[in-house]
C-alpha cells in the first residue's frame, strides 16, 4: 500500500475538518476490515486516513420511547448479541449473525459495514482498471458476471455487499449524517446511490461527510421481521442472494410489508411490486408464490447469473410464509 | 515358521568412524514389524510432538525466519498474459533509497521472462530493506510490453484459430492413446450403453504457508531456510544453479506449512532469492504472497471427459471409452490414470490431449490426475447403475477386483446405514432432501531411499536425525514413535530432528511415499543401535543378547524379566561412549498399493441449490498404521480438500483480459468450519503389509461420491466441478423439464 498520514479523530464535529474535498484526499477508517484491504490493492491511496475509532461515544445501542438508536462504530458482534435487537428487530441480528466471520464481526463496525466497498472481483482486483476505479469499462458486461446484478445495474453491475443494510432498510431506518455544516438524518431508502448517478460511489456521503448513528423506529405490535441469506459458503461469504422483510400481519392478513432484497443489485433492493401486492392479502402458500413472482418482475439477469432469479423467489416466498 | 532373511549392507558409526556391515533383514513379504498386538505406541492415538510449538507460535516457519540485516525480496510479474519485453528501466528502482539489489532478465540466465506466456511469469525482482518498499520499487520499474494474442480458455484454446501458446507448436498435443481388448465389439455386445461428458476445474493448492525461502550467503557457501518438500530436491538445484559443490548448500526446513505437490526444488523464487542475496551482500527473505501462489505456483490441471460405458444387463461392464483433455496452463501433464478407473472392463480405449493455455503451468498436487480421473467414472458408474434399475452399490462390487475395496465397500455401507437411502433419486417431498453416494481410489505409495542416524547417549537421551521433513504429516512424531516403540521408550523421550540437508539423506515427500521411506529406516536403524546395547548391557544380565528385551524403560532378560536394569542404568554402561549408528531404508517393512471407498450423504435445497455436507464414511488401508490420530488426520485433511475440490474451488480466468479474478482467498472458496461434515475415517488394517502411505488416496473419491449423492438426493446430475447452487438450479431445472 502507499504511505498515508494517519490522523486520529477526537469528535464529531471536528471529523468535517480533518476530511478532504475529495476521495483522494482522505478516507475515514472504523474497524478497517474493508478499507485496509482496499489500501493493500492499491484500490485507493488518500493522503490522509483519518480513524473514526479514537472519537469517544460512538459506540452504543440506545432504546427510547420511538426509535432504537445505533452508533456508528457499534460493532456487528455488539449487535448481534443484543437482546433488544435480538427480540425486536430480528431482522438486523439475524443480518448481523451472518455477516463474514466472528473475527471480522468483532472488529467491524454497522458504520463501516453499510459505507463498504463493493466485491466485485474485477473492482478487488488491481489488474482491471474499470469505471469504478475511473477506468473506461465495466469489465463484468463480457466477462464472468455469476455473482453480479440482476436488477439497477448499469454502467456498473456490481451488487451491494452490505448484510446489514437490506435489513435496515426493510426496518425502516434512518441514518444519521454528520456534514461540514452540521448533522442531518436521511431514510435508509434515500442513502443508497445506483451506478447511473454515482458509478463510483454507492451511496450520497461526500468525502468529508461521516455516518454516527443508525436510527430504527421501534417496530409496531404486530410487525415481525427476519432475514435470510443463501450463499455458497456458510463458514464466511457474501450472500448470492438475500432477503430481509418486515411484515405486520393481524389475523393472518397482512397489514403492511417492506421487503428488500440483498445481493441483486447495486443497492439494496426494495420491491415496492410486491409489498403493495401482500397488503391485505391473506398470507397464503399461493399469496407468497405471488408476492415472490411480483419481487423479480422486471429482472434483467445477466449472462451467468439468472439462477439468482430462482433464489430470490424461494427466499422471498420463505419469508412471506414464516413472517405470515 | 521359519522367517526367510535377507542380508542387507548399513553404514554405522563405530568411535566416529563409518563402517559397513552386513544385516540380517526379514525378506520383502514377510514384514518385520513383529507382533502389532503387543506393541506400546505403534497403531495408537498419539497426539502430534510438535502440535503445541506449532499452535502457540513456537514452530518457527521460514516464513519466521529473522537474520541480522535480513532485506525483503519481491517478484515483478508479468502483467499480461502474453506479451514481450521490449524495454525495462530500472534505474527509478535503484535509487529509491531502501533498495539493495535489482535483477533484470538480462541479469541472469534462463530465469526472468522477456516472452511471458502468461499473466504473473517472473520478470524482473529487487531485494529492499522492507517489504514495502520492495513493493513501491516494483512500481518504479518501467516495463514496456508489447502485447501478443493469448488465449485462456481450455475450450478456445482448441479452436483452429485461437493464438498459440508457443508459437511453434498447435496448442493441442497429439493423443496418447491406450487401448485393451476390441472397444467396438465389446459395445456391440452391451445392452446397455451411457454418454456424458465430465468437466473437472483448475484447482490450485493453497498450502497455508505460501512458498518462499531464506538465502544467506557466508562467502562461497549458502545457507538456504525453505518452505519445501524436498529439502536435497532444493540443495541440488541450488548447487546445479550456482556450480557450487553439493556441501556448500545447506537447506533447512524444521516447519512447514503445506506443499500438496507443489513444493519440490529451489523453484524460480528460491533461485531469485538466493541470486538477489548474492548480488546485494545480505540475506535475503522472499516469501510469495496469496495471489502469486495462485498464479504461479502450479495447479492440478483441468479435465474434460467424454465418456462411453456399456454393460450388460447384469451388470458386467463390458466396453469402455473416454477421450480426457485438459491444461496445465503453459505446462502438458493435463493427464490422469489412463484407464477405467479402479473397475475392471475387458475392452477400452482411453485417450488424452493435453491443451496449453497461457495459464500458470500445473504441478503435482495431491494424487495428480485420480480425484479427475474418480469423479468422471464414479459419475459414469452411477450414472449406468440407473441406466441398468441396479443399485450403484451392488454395480461396484460386481466390476471392482480388488478384494480390499470389496471389504471396504460393506465396512462404508454398514458404517453409513446405505439402506436408509433414497431409492429414488429425488423422491421425497420438501424443499431439502437427503441422498448418499459412493466415489472410490486407488493409489501406490511405498518409499526407499532414506537414511538415519539414530544416537543412544550415556545420559539414556536419544536423538534421531533424518533429512526428511515433516510437510504436516506428522513425520516426525512417527519417527519418535518408531524409535519408542524399539527402545522401550516414550515418543517424548526422543529427540528427533528433521529437516536439514546436514543430516542422513531422505527422498522428498511426495506420492505418499514417506512413511513408507522413513519408517523402515528407522526401525532398521533403531533396531541396530538397540543391538549395540544389548552386547553391553548382556554380559552384566548374564544373558545373551538375543535374550534381553527393552520396554517399558528396561531392558530385562526375556525368559527371567527380574534379571533387569533401568534404561538409563542401561546406556551408563557405554563404556566406548554413546551409540551412533546410520542405518537406512530396508526391504521387508513396507508395501506399495492402497484401495479406500469414501460413502458420503448431503441435503440438497432443491429450492436455492445449496448443497449441505452432512457425513463422511472414509474407509481406507494403509498397511500398519503407525500413529492413528495423524492417519485420522490425513483423511480428515483428504477428505476437507476433496469436498473443497466437489464444491467450491475453481481457479477463474477472465478470457476477456487473461487475468484470473479470484486471485485471493474470498472469491477462491476453501473450506471453513461450517463447511465441515462428520467424518469417520475407518482404517482397514493390514499391519502385515508394513508401511504404506495415506496422504493422498483420501482426497481421490470424495469429489465423485458427493456428486453421486446430489444426485441420490434431488434427482439432478451435476456433472461439472465445483459444483455450485447456480449449477445445481440449472440441473434441477432441466430436470424438471424432461419430466413435465
Ligand atoms: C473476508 C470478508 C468477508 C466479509 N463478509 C461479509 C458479509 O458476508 N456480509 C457483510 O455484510 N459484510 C461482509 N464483510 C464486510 C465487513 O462486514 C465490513 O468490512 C465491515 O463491516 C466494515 O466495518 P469496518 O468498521 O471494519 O469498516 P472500515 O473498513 O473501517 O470501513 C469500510 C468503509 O466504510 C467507510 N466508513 C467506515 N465507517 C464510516 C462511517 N461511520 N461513516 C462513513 N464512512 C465510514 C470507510 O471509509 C470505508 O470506505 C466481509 C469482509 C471481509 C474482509
Ligand atoms: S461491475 Fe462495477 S465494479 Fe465491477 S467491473 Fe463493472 S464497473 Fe467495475
Amino acid at each position: 500500500m502507499q504511505s498515508f498520514a494517519y490522523v486520529n479523530a477526537t469528535s464529531v464535529d471536528k471529523v468535517a475538518s480533518l476530511l478532504g474535498r475529495t476521495w483522494d484526499e482522505a478516507q475515514v477508517i472504523a474497524g478497517g476490515t474493508d478499507l485496509v484491504g482496499e489500501l493493500k490493492e492499491h484500490l485507493i491511496s488518500p493522503k490522509r486516513v483519518v480513524n473514526l475509532k479514537t472519537i469517544p461515544g460512538l459506540s452504543y445501542i440506545r432504546q427510547d420511547a420511538v426509535a432504537l438508536r445505533i452508533g456508528a462504530l457499534t460493532t456487528i458482534a455488539d449487535i448481534e448479541s443484543n437482546p433488544i435487537v435480538q427480540k425486536q428487530f430480528a431482522a438486523l441480528s439475524q443480518a448481523a449473525m451472518v455477516i463474514a466471520s466472528p473475527q471480522i464481526r468483532n472488529v467491524g463496525t454497522i458504520g463501516g459495514n453499510i459505507c463498504q466497498r463493493p466485491r466485485c472481483w474485477y473492482y478487488r482486483s488491481e489488474d482491471f482498471p474499470c469505471l469504478k476505479k475511473g477506468g473506461d469499462r465495466c469489465y463484468a458486461v463480457a466477462g464472468i458476471n455469476r455473482y453480479h446484478a440482476i436488477f439497477g445495474g448499469g454502467p456498473s453491475y456490481i451488487v451491494h455487499p452490505s448484510d446489514s443494510a437490506p435489513a435496515l432498510m426493510a426496518l425502516n431506518g434512518r441514518v444519521k449524517i454528520m456534514t461540514s455544516t452540521g448533522p442531518k438524518e436521511v431514510g435508509m431508502d434515500d442513502f443508497f446511490t445506483l451506478p447511473e448517478t454515482s458509478v463510483r460511489r454507492e451511496n450520497i456521503l461526500k468525502p468529508n461527510e461521516i455516518i454516527t448513528e443508525i436510527i430504527l423506529p421501534n417496530p409496531t405490535p404486530n410487525a415481525k421481521s427476519l432475514y435470510l441469506k443463501v450463499r455458497e459458503r456458510q463458514s464466511i461469504d457474501f450472500a448470492l442472494v438475500s432477503v430481509a422483510a418486515m411484515l405486520t400481519v393481524v389475523n393472518g392478513v397482512c397489514q403492511e410489508a417492506r421487503i428488500v432484497l440483498g445481493g441483486v443489485a447495486p443497492i439494496p433492493w426494495r420491491t415496492p411490486d410486491a409489498e403493495t401486492f401482500l397488503r391485505g392479502k391473506k398470507i397464503s402458500e399461493a399469496v407468497a408464490n405471488s408476492a415472490a413472482e411480483a419481487a423479480l418482475e422486471g429482472a434483467k439477469p445477466m449472462r451467468d447469473n439468472a439462477y439468482k432469479v430462482t433464489i430470490a423467489k424461494a427466499l422471498v416466498r420463505r419469508a412471506v410464509m414464516a413472517l405470515g | 515358521m521359519q522367517q526367510k532373511m535377507k542380508k542387507v549392507k548399513v553404514t554405522i558409526q563405530e568411535r566416529g568412524e563409518p563402517k559397513e556391515i552386513e544385516i540380517e533383514v526379514p525378506d520383502d513379504g514377510q514384514v518385520g514389524w513383529g507382533d502389532v498386538t503387543q506393541m506400546k505406541h505403534i497403531g495408537q492415538h498419539i497426539p502430534r510432538l510438535d502440535g503445541v510449538a506449532k499452535v502457540t507460535g513456537k514452530a518457527k516457519y521460514t516464513y519466521d525466519i529473522n537474520l541480522p540485516g535480513l532485506l525483503y525480496g519481491k517478484i515483478l510479474r508479468s502483467a499480461h498474459p502474453r506479451a514481450r519485453v521490449v524495454k525495462i528501466d530500472a534505474s527509478k528502482a535503484m535509487a529509491r533509497p531502501g533498495v539493495k539489489a535489482v535483477l533484470l532478465p538480462d541479469d541472469v540466465k534462463g530465469l526472468f521472462n522477456k516472452e511471458c506466456r502468461y499473466a504473473g511469469q517472473e520478470v524482473a525482482a529487487v531485494a529492499a530493506t522492507s517489504p514495502d518498499i520492495a513493493e513501491d520499487a516494483l512500481a518504479l520499474i518501467d516495463v514496456q510490453y508489447e502485447k501478443l494474442p493469448f488465449v485462456v480458455d481450455v475450450d478456445d484454446a482448441m479452436k483452429p484459430d485461437a493464438a498459440q501458446v508457443y508459437g511453434d507448436r498447435k496448442n493441442v498435443s497429439d493423443p496418447r492413446v491406450r487401448e485393451q481388448g476390441d472397444v467396438a465389439a465389446g459395445f456391440a455386445t452391451a445392452d446397455v450403453v451411457v454418454e456424458a461428458t465430465y468437466r473437472c476445474q483448475v484447482q490450485t493448492h493453497v498450502a497455508l504457508e505460501t512458498h518462499g525461502t531464506v538465502a544467506r550467503w557466508d562467502g562461497d557457501k549458502l545457507t538456504v531456510w525453505a518452505s519445501t518438500q524436498g529439502v536435497f530436491s532444493v540443495r541440488d538445484e541450488l548447487a546445479k544453479y550456482f556450480n557450487l559443490p553439493a556441501t556448500q548448500v545447506r537447506v533447512i526446513t524444521e516447519y512447514m506449512g503445506g506443499g500438496f505437490g507443489a513444493k519440490f526444488g529451489a523453484r524460480p523464487e528460491g533461485i531469485i532469492a538466493a541470486l538477489l542475496a548474492k548480488k546485494a551482500g545480505a540475506p535475503v527473505k522472499l516469501m510469495l504472497s496469496r495471489k502469486e501462489e495462485h498464479l504461479t505456483t502450479g495447479n492440478r490441471p483441468s479435465s474434460i471427459q467424454q465418456v462411453k460405458i456399456g454393460a450388460k444387463k447384469d451388470g458386467t461392464l463390458v466396453a469402455y471409452q473416454r477421450s480426457n483433455y485438459g491444461t496445465g496452463g503453459v505446462a502438458g501433464g493435463a493427464g490422469i490414470p489412463a484407464g477405467p478407473y479402479i473397475y475392471a472392463v475387458p475392452n477400452f480405449r482411453v485417450e488424452q490431449r493435453d491443451v496449453s493455455t497461457n495459464a500458470g503451468a500445473q504441478a503435482a498436487q495431491r494424487a495428480p490426475g485420480h480425484p479427475q480421473a474418480s469423479f468422471g467414472m464414479e459419475s459414469v458408474m452411477d450414472e449406468l447403475a440407473e441406466k441398468l434399475g441396479i443399485d450403484p452399490l451392488e454395480l461396484r462390487k460386481k466390476n471392482d477386483p480388488n478384494k480390499t475395496r470389496q471389504k471396504e465397500y460393506d465396512i462404508a455401507a454398514q458404517k453409513i446405514g446405505w439402506e436408509r437411502r433414497n431409492k429414488t433419486p429425488g423422491a421425497g417431498s420438501g424443499t431439502k432432501k437427503r441422498g448418499m453416494g459412493i466415489g472410490s481410489c486407488t493409489w501406490g505409495g511405498g518409499g526407499s531411499g532414506t537414511k538415519a542416524q539414530v544416537t543412544i547417549n550415556n545420559d539414556g537421551s536419544v536423538e534421531v536425525k533424518c533429512g526428511t521433513q515433516d510437510i504436516g504429516t506428522g513425520t516426525k512424531t512417527i519417527i519418535a514413535i518408531i524409535t519408542a516403540e524399539e527402545f522401550g521408550l516414550s515418543p517424548q523421550d526422543i529427540q528427533v530432528r528433521i529437516g536439514d540437508t546436514d543430516f542422513p539423506p531422505s527422498g522428498g515427500s511426495g506420492g505418499s511415499t514417506t512413511a513408507a521411506s522413513v519408517s523402515p529406516a528407522i526401525k532398521s536403524t533403531t533396531m541396530l543401535a538397540k543391538q549395540k546395547l544389548f552386547e553391553v548391557v548382556a554380559p552384566k544380565l548374564g544373558a545373551q543378547p538375543a535374550d534381553l528385551v527393552a520396554r517399558d524403560g528396561k531392558v530385562f532378560v526375556k525368559s527371567d524379566p527380574s534379571k533387569s536394569v533401568a534404561w538409563k542404568q542401561a546406556t551408563a554402561q557405554l563404556a566406548d561412549g554413546p551409540i551412533t549408528i546410520q542405518g537406512e531404508w530396508v526391504a521387508g517393512y513396507s508395501d506399495t498399493g492402497v484401495a479406500g471407498t469414501q460413502f458420503v450423504e448431503v441435503e440438497v435445497d432443491t429450492e436455492t441449490g445449496h448443497v449441505q455436507m452432512l457425513k463422511v464414511v472414509a474407509v481406507h488401508d494403509c498397511g500398519l498404521v503407525i500413529d492413528r490420530l495423524t492417519a485420522e488426520s490425513q483423511v480428515n485433511g483428504g477428505v476437507l480438500m476433496g469436498v473443497g475440490y466437489a464444491l467450491y474451488e475453481d481457479r477463474i480466468l477472465d478470457s476477456p483480459t487473461g487475468h484470473m479474478v479470484n486471485a485471493n482467498l474470498e472469491d477462491y472458496k476453501v473450506v471453513g468450519a461450517m463447511e465441515v461434515p462428520e467424518i469417520e475415517a475407518i482404517f482397514y488394517d493390514e499391519p502385515h503389509r508394513g508401511v504404506i502411505g495415506l496422504g493422498e488416496p483420501p482426497v481421490i473419491p470424495t469429489a465423485g461420491a458427493i456428486a453421486n449423492a446430489i444426485y441420490n438426493a434431488c434427482g439432478a446430475r451435476v456433472r461439472e466441478l465445483p459444483i455450485t447452487p447456480d449449477k445445481v438450479l440449472t440441473a434441477l431445472a432441466q430436470t424438471q423439464r424432461k419430466e413435465g
